[in-house]
């Protein structure tokens, strides 16, 4: 699309659930291309929500969000779909087909991608998240690590814009955590993910916003953050136990 | 009551294939109006439900037991064309795959199971809810009485086929009276699975509910109507 | 009717000519083969051999062996209980067994049931055996079921062992508090626990909804798998329903 554009512009976006509870209060939020960015907060403070308009499944707020240009709006919907990639908490939310090559092949089946192109996706697609021996397995007979990497791949198939994680690092043990991390580090692609898990948001995100009470209380670096104690512990974000950011920092860069 | 290869004889399991085969032609024309897009799926779900309610057995009497059959529950939920067909679904994966109920009495099992327990339960349904008042636990009872009248009926339409087809030569009013006897009395589980798991979802979800859509409120969006 | 449907040991994952034959050719034999066994008249036997020696057939090239199909033949039970009870129940003329006085058409009845609803268990037995679920839907697909039935299914196969496997904890749950369900009284508990469960799934339900539509869903799934069958096929798979319609035609022109 237009090269010069942000992947994700999101102004004043405002929302209440039909039951009258309001969940975003004016929302601000700009992700330029190619940049990978957290959204901390804690539990409640509409991360969901925010990340349900992005593509366009909840709206009917204020506010206006733009991807790659392009102003999600009913008529759009079909390519913003394409465009932004959402991997859900639960993997098994996601993953509804009979088997993983089918799983992968359906959002760009969808678009109407077929025969060799098709194939060729979801093999590309397996191979970025490293699980093309498992294209003919059940994706519930896999582990836990490994259906969350094939989630990642069915968003992958469809070529998007920006990729956006929920939670990517929950249930997941230290190696499938690693192996996910070393996944997205490597995909040449905006990232936006929300989560709780603040070494993870260090290793992954140079950016962090934090999400608070339906509003962006924070943007700044990831690093800095975290660094700050008084505006952690305004928003009920700690650090776990006998993490220290600025040992992270001296080790790896 | 899943009835298998041989016990009612090819002419009646033909006829009764063509009334399923009518029923479910029928149902997949009404289904279209019941389904907004989120359909597939929940029938499926409701589907996967019914699968299972059909393998909860529990004691009936003299040693027998007798499973549920589902069929008001799925009307109650997703509207009665679309609990139709998913029970002919369940129905048709049993004998396909499990060699649960045969494949020539597939057309007896879909109508006695799908067809005549979702117009009687969600028939009934629909006339007890009008003259109880209009909210959505009303539903609750009304698909209680649906699902205690829609077994036992079930039961007396399977011995209709019987007494016209039948194979085994067993005395037709001892058949009715086994039949209807001891589905009575799944009748009784029926309806308190049904109701219960009906008012539970209702607490929660009462948008989920088919039969109790009348009763919800339309949605209010608060702040001013959005682009889309 | 009875019994655990086991889901996951129903496919058998061998390479035979059974298993590769197209899932709908498969699907269309099964169903004629059924059709032939029980237009079978009464009074002949010697068509049961028949019908079974082309089972046992097909069961060998496809490497289905004979303890897995007798283990699954376990869904049948109620109806051969049922078969026990027919020639003490029956009316008619009553013959001798082993000095019981029995009915004799309830005799030949429960037979002749026994024979025709068994071949049937067996026929699906060895078509779960040989086609993998995914296949057994293109399969239906490709026999023009309606589209709306064909999306139900495959979303109950992706659901029934989400259900079925909180059914089973459920279970477990309620019985480490020594709950047994015993009798119709202690119902509710199971109705409770239903209740709770499907609200359980049916926001799974939504969830995985919203996971469709964000990859593009609008309510058909794509056709993703091409599971043409070629005349060959369908000669091959045309082997045992030819048998068993040759075998019904000869018992009726005998009998």
């Amino acid at each position: 699309m237009s090269g010069g554009a942000a992947s994700l512009v999101v102004d004043g976006l405002a929302f209440a659930y039909p039951d009258g509870h309001q969940a975003l209060f004016g929302v601000n939020l700009t992700v330029a291309r190619g940049e990978r960015v957290a959204v901390l907060g804690p539990n409640g403070a509409g991360k969901t929500t925010l990340v349900l308009h992005l593509n366009g499944i909840l709206s009917g707020g204020q506010g206006r969000v733009q991807v790659a240009g392009l102003p999600v709006v009913k008529e759009n919907l079909r390519e913003i779909r394409r465009q932004v990639g959402i991997v859900f908490q639960d993997p098994d939310d996601q993953l509804f087909m009979p088997s993983v090559r089918e799983d992968v092949a359906f959002g760009p089946a969808n678009l109407g991608v077929c025969g060799p192109e098709l194939q060729d996706r979801v093999a590309e697609a397996l191979a970025l998240v490293g699980m093309s021996e498992y294209a003919d397995r059940p994706p519930h007979h896999l582990s836990y690590g490994q259906r969350r990497r094939v989630a990642v791949a069915t968003v992958l198939a469809m070529r998007p814009e920006i990729l956006v994680l929920d939670e990517p690092s929950s249930n997941l043990d230290p190696a499938s955590r690693r192996e996910l991390s070393d996944i997205l580090l490597s995909l040449p692609i905006t990232i936006l993910m929300v989560t709780h898990d603040l070494p993870y948001a260090l290793q992954l995100c140079p950016r962090s916003v934090i999400l608070d009470d339906g509003v962006i209380a924070a943007d700044g670096s990831t690093y800095e953050l975290l660094c700050d104690e008084a505006t952690m512990s305004a928003h009920r974000l700690e650090l776990p136990f006998g993490f220290d950011p600025r040992s992270v920092r001296a080790t790896s860069g | 009551m899943h009835v298998p290869d041989g016990f009612i004889n090819a002419p009646v399991s033909a006829v009764a294939g063509v009334i399923a085969i009518g029923g479910v032609a029928v149902c997949l024309r009404g289904a279209r109006r019941e389904l907004d897009e989120r359909t597939a799926p929940l029938a499926g779900l409701v589907a996967a439900f019914v699968f299972a309610l059909q393998m909860l057995n529990f004691p009936v009497a003299l040693g027998t037991s007798g499973h549920l059959l589902g069929g008001t529950l799925a009307a109650v939920l997703v509207g009665p064309y679309t609990g139709a067909l998913c029970v002919a679904v369940v129905l048709l994966v049993q004998a396909l795959f499990f060699a649960d109920g045969g494949l020539t009495a597939l057309g007896i099992n879909i109508t006695v199971m799908a067809m005549v327990t979702t117009v009687v339960g969600y028939g009934l349904v629909v006339l007890i809810r009008r003259v109880l008042p209009s909210q959505p636990s009303s539903v609750v009872p009304a698909a209680f009485v649906g699902a205690l009248v829609s077994v036992p009926v079930a039961a007396a339409a399977f011995t209709v086929f019987y007494a016209i087809g039948g194979t085994t030569g067993l005395p037709i009013l001892g058949v009715l009276g086994a039949m209807v006897g001891v589905h009575v009395l799944i009748g009784i589980g029926e309806a308190l699975i049904t109701s219960l798991v009906v008012g539970s979802v209702i607490a929660v979800r009462p948008d989920l509910v088919y039969a109790a859509r009348p009763y919800v409120q339309p949605l209010e969006i608060r702040g001013s109507a959005a682009s889309s | 009717m009875s019994g655990e449907h086991g889901h996951h040991e129903l496919f058998l994952d061998h390479d035979t000519p059974i298993h590769r034959l197209p899932p709908q050719c498969k699907i269309a034999a099964v169903v004629v083969f059924v059709v032939a066994v029980v237009a079978a008249p009464r009074g002949t036997w010697w068509p049961y051999a028949v019908y079974a020696l082309g089972l046992a057939t097909v069961a060998a090239i496809g490497r289905v062996p004979a303890p897995t199909v007798l283990r699954r033949m376990v869904i049948e039970l109620p109806f051969v209980l049922f078969a026990v009870i027919l020639p003490f129940a029956s009316t008619g003329p009553r013959i001798d067994l082993l000095g019981i006085p029995v009915s004799e058409t309830g005799l030949e009845s429960a037979g002749i049931l026994l024979a025709k609803g068994t071949l049937g268990v067996v026929a699906s037995i060895l078509l779960a055996a040989t086609t993998h679920p995914r296949d057994l839907l293109r399969g239906l697909e490709r026999l023009h079921l309606p589209q709306l039935l064909v999306q139900i299914m495959t979303f109950m196969f992706r659901y029934v062992e989400v259900v079925m496997g909180e059914m089973g904890r459920m279970r477990v749950a309620r019985e480490s508090r020594c709950f047994r369900a015993r009798h119709v009284g202690q119902m509710k508990v199971v109705a409770h626990s239903a209740g709770a469960l499907f609200i359980r799934t049916y926001e799974r339900g939504e969830r995985v909804h919203l996971a469709m539509l964000a990859r593009g869903y609008t309510g058909r799934l794509p056709v993703l798998h091409n599971v043409a069958a070629s005349r060959r096929h369908w000669v091959m798979a045309a082997g045992l329903p030819a048998l068993a319609i040759a075998t019904t035609a000869s018992a009726w022109l005998s009998a």
